[in-house]
């Protein structure tokens, strides 16, 4: 009757996770072909989430050192600027609580975004939420992928707009909602849209919502504190500064603040762009693991395709604080079709890569 | 004995009370040694009942989904029926397919899949018949009936395809050193696979469109 379900019932025991090639609508092209060869011919979806997970891991790390130190840096700036502490020693103290004012912060900040976070995005995108008589095979596709990930069924909403592209929020598996446009909606088959809603569901099962708000929450700190700081030293920088006074220990301080206006600068971007490296890895990670669900990686391939078609950016509705949670990103000139800046800025990775690492699982 | 080493807090430390110092750091390392031990043993037994308590409940999905195709059938054969009323055998195989599928239901694993198996060759039939029925392809009642149907043979497939991955999952640890041990102790059952190879489904002959 329906191929998916074939597919999907033909896995054995012995052989987890090797999808097997089906009948579909996606040609690669000679480009494709070779992006496709870049990748083992022993390649399952496990190996790609599990390589995503390190990644993953190795990402946050680095956030929460970065937030640290900087917390620690600019401490200890702040109090070499207000005229105490004029040597290392003294400044210790105010070094170690700058780092947990930091870690504080990010804890009330990460508390904050799990209690609002999820409601609030719905709401910002115009989303209303349907019941099952208003479209029977959407939500038929959304809850048989939550029964292949063995989750409770989300809530499914509708976004009234002619821009193609979908979107998963809540903080766990339990307050999973998934949203999809109406443009998007009319263009796909239904394997198509099982395509996306089990990539959908994959962000929600591997808690990637929590994860972005935290990183978001994480930048945001970043950003503020080094925007704060570079504001006061500008001032005080003005004003003569009472800083200039020889008292002792001159040299490692004036290493300290060079070091800490440095870092006030480049944090921030270092941060913003951790947070899209982070970003593009979770859409890796959500497309395997829809492959993992459906066990059809062209449906999702040839959803993609389509997807890459649509020049119509979803305008009111996302803005850069929400793109990462898209399936696409919504915004056209963060599209690669329209790059004018730098890739390690983007929220999304190319969507020929994601469609060529599908391939490669359908070989 | 000799302060020096042992330190200002150790000083005027007899020889004996030296040795039963040791001895008491040696039993405080035996009794958190045997501790952790006992910790571990309960959170690898705790581990295998929570993997049992998966595959339990995965199973159950399966089951829902079963059902949930059996209670489509009359209503889709009543359908079937006002414009194709005489495909008698065809709906015949269906009912008969259904009803041995019911009855499955409190057997093993492997009845049922084999019943469900002459059930998804049954309603293959139907639908191929139903093509040629117009009228009956234009009914909203016949095209709804279609993609529940459709989507109940997709939920049957993915919960059984969990089901399977919890399988392997408890089987994995279930099987595998040092936890076969508490696993033997405790009763741990192994759990079937729900396969189809077991089954007629896999003689249904491969439709081919190209």
């Amino acid at each position: 009757m329906s191929r998916a379900a074939g597919e999907a019932g033909s896995v054995s025991a012995r052989e987890p996770g090797r999808p097997r090639p089906g009948p579909g609508g996606v040609v690669p092209d000679a480009e494709m072909r070779e992006r496709i060869k870049a990748y083992p011919g022993s390649l399952t979806f496990q190996d790609l989430i599990r390589k995503n997970r390190r990644d993953s891991a190795a990402l946050m790390v680095v956030m929460v050192v970065l937030a640290v130190a900087i917390g620690g840096v600019i401490a200890s700036a702040i109090v070499v600027y207000a005229g105490g502490a004029p040597d290392m020693e003294t400044l210790l103290p105010s070094i170690a609580l700058g780092c947990a004012a930091a870690l504080v912060a990010a804890i009330l900040g990460t508390l904050w975004s799990w209690y609002g976070g999820a409601s609030a995005i719905l709401m910002m995108s115009g989303a209303r939420e349907v019941q099952k008589p208003s479209d029977p095979q959407l939500f038929n596709v959304v809850e048989e992928v939550a029964i292949a990930a063995g989750l409770p069924m989300p809530r499914v909403y509708l976004i009234d707009d002619t821009a193609m592209n979908a979107f998963a929020t809540g903080r766990d598996p339990r307050h999973g909602a998934v949203a999809i446009t109406r443009g998007l909606r009319e263009k796909l088959t239904r394997d198509e849209l099982q395509g996306v809603m089990a990539h959908e569901m994959a962000h929600i099962r591997h808690l990637d919502i929590r994860f972005a708000m935290l990183m978001a929450t994480m930048v945001g700190l970043i950003v503020f504190a080094c925007d704060a700081f570079l504001r006061v030293a500008w001032y005080s920088g003005r004003r003569g500064g009472r800083r200039s006074g020889g008292k002792g220990g001159g040299g490692a301080v004036a290493v300290l603040l060079i070091v800490a206006l440095v870092l006030a600068v480049v944090a921030p971007l270092v941060a913003r762009i951790i947070q899209m490296a982070y970003s593009r890895q979770r859409e890796y990670l959500a497309d395997a693991g829809a492959v993992e669900l459906t066990r059809n990686p062209l449906g999702l391939a040839s959803a993609l395709q389509k997807l890459a078609g649509d020049e119509e950016p979803l305008v009111d509705t996302a803005n850069r604080g929400t793109a990462h949670m898209y399936i696409v990103n919504p915004l056209r000139k963060m599209r690669e079709s329209h790059q004018s800046i730098s890739s390690v800025f983007l929220s999304h990775p190319p969507v020929k890569e994601r469609v060529a690492r599908l391939l490669a699982l359908a070989r | 004995m000799d302060t020096g080493i042992v330190g200002g807090a150790a000083a005027g430390l007899s020889l004996g009370q030296l040795a039963a110092g040791m001895g008491l750091v040696v039993v405080i390392g035996l009794v958190v040694v045997a501790a952790s031990l006992i910790l571990w043993l309960i959170a690898m037994y705790n581990g295998l009942v929570r993997r049992r308590i998966d595959v339990d409940n995965a199973y159950s999905q399966v089951d829902v989904q079963l059902k949930r195709r059996h209670d489509l059938i009359p209503n889709l054969v009543e359908t079937v029926k006002g414009y194709a009323g005489h495909e008698r055998g065809t709906l015949e195989a269906v009912i008969s397919a259904r009803t041995r599928a019911v009855q499955a239901g409190s057997g093993s694993i492997g009845e049922r899949a084999e019943a469900e198996g002459f059930l998804t060759q049954a309603l293959g039939r139907l639908f191929a018949v139903a093509e040629a029925y117009p009228q009956l392809k234009a009914n909203t009642n016949f095209a709804s009936l279609q993609e529940e149907l459709a989507s109940t043979e997709n939920r049957i497939g993915f919960s059984r395809q969990h089901y399977n991955d919890t399988v392997a999952k408890y089987e994995e640890s279930r099987q595998s050193f040092p936890a076969n041990i508490v696993a033997g102790a405790f009763n741990f059952d192994g759990r079937e696979y729900f396969r189809l190879e077991q089954s007629a489904e896999r003689e249904v002959p491969k439709v081919s469109f190209s």
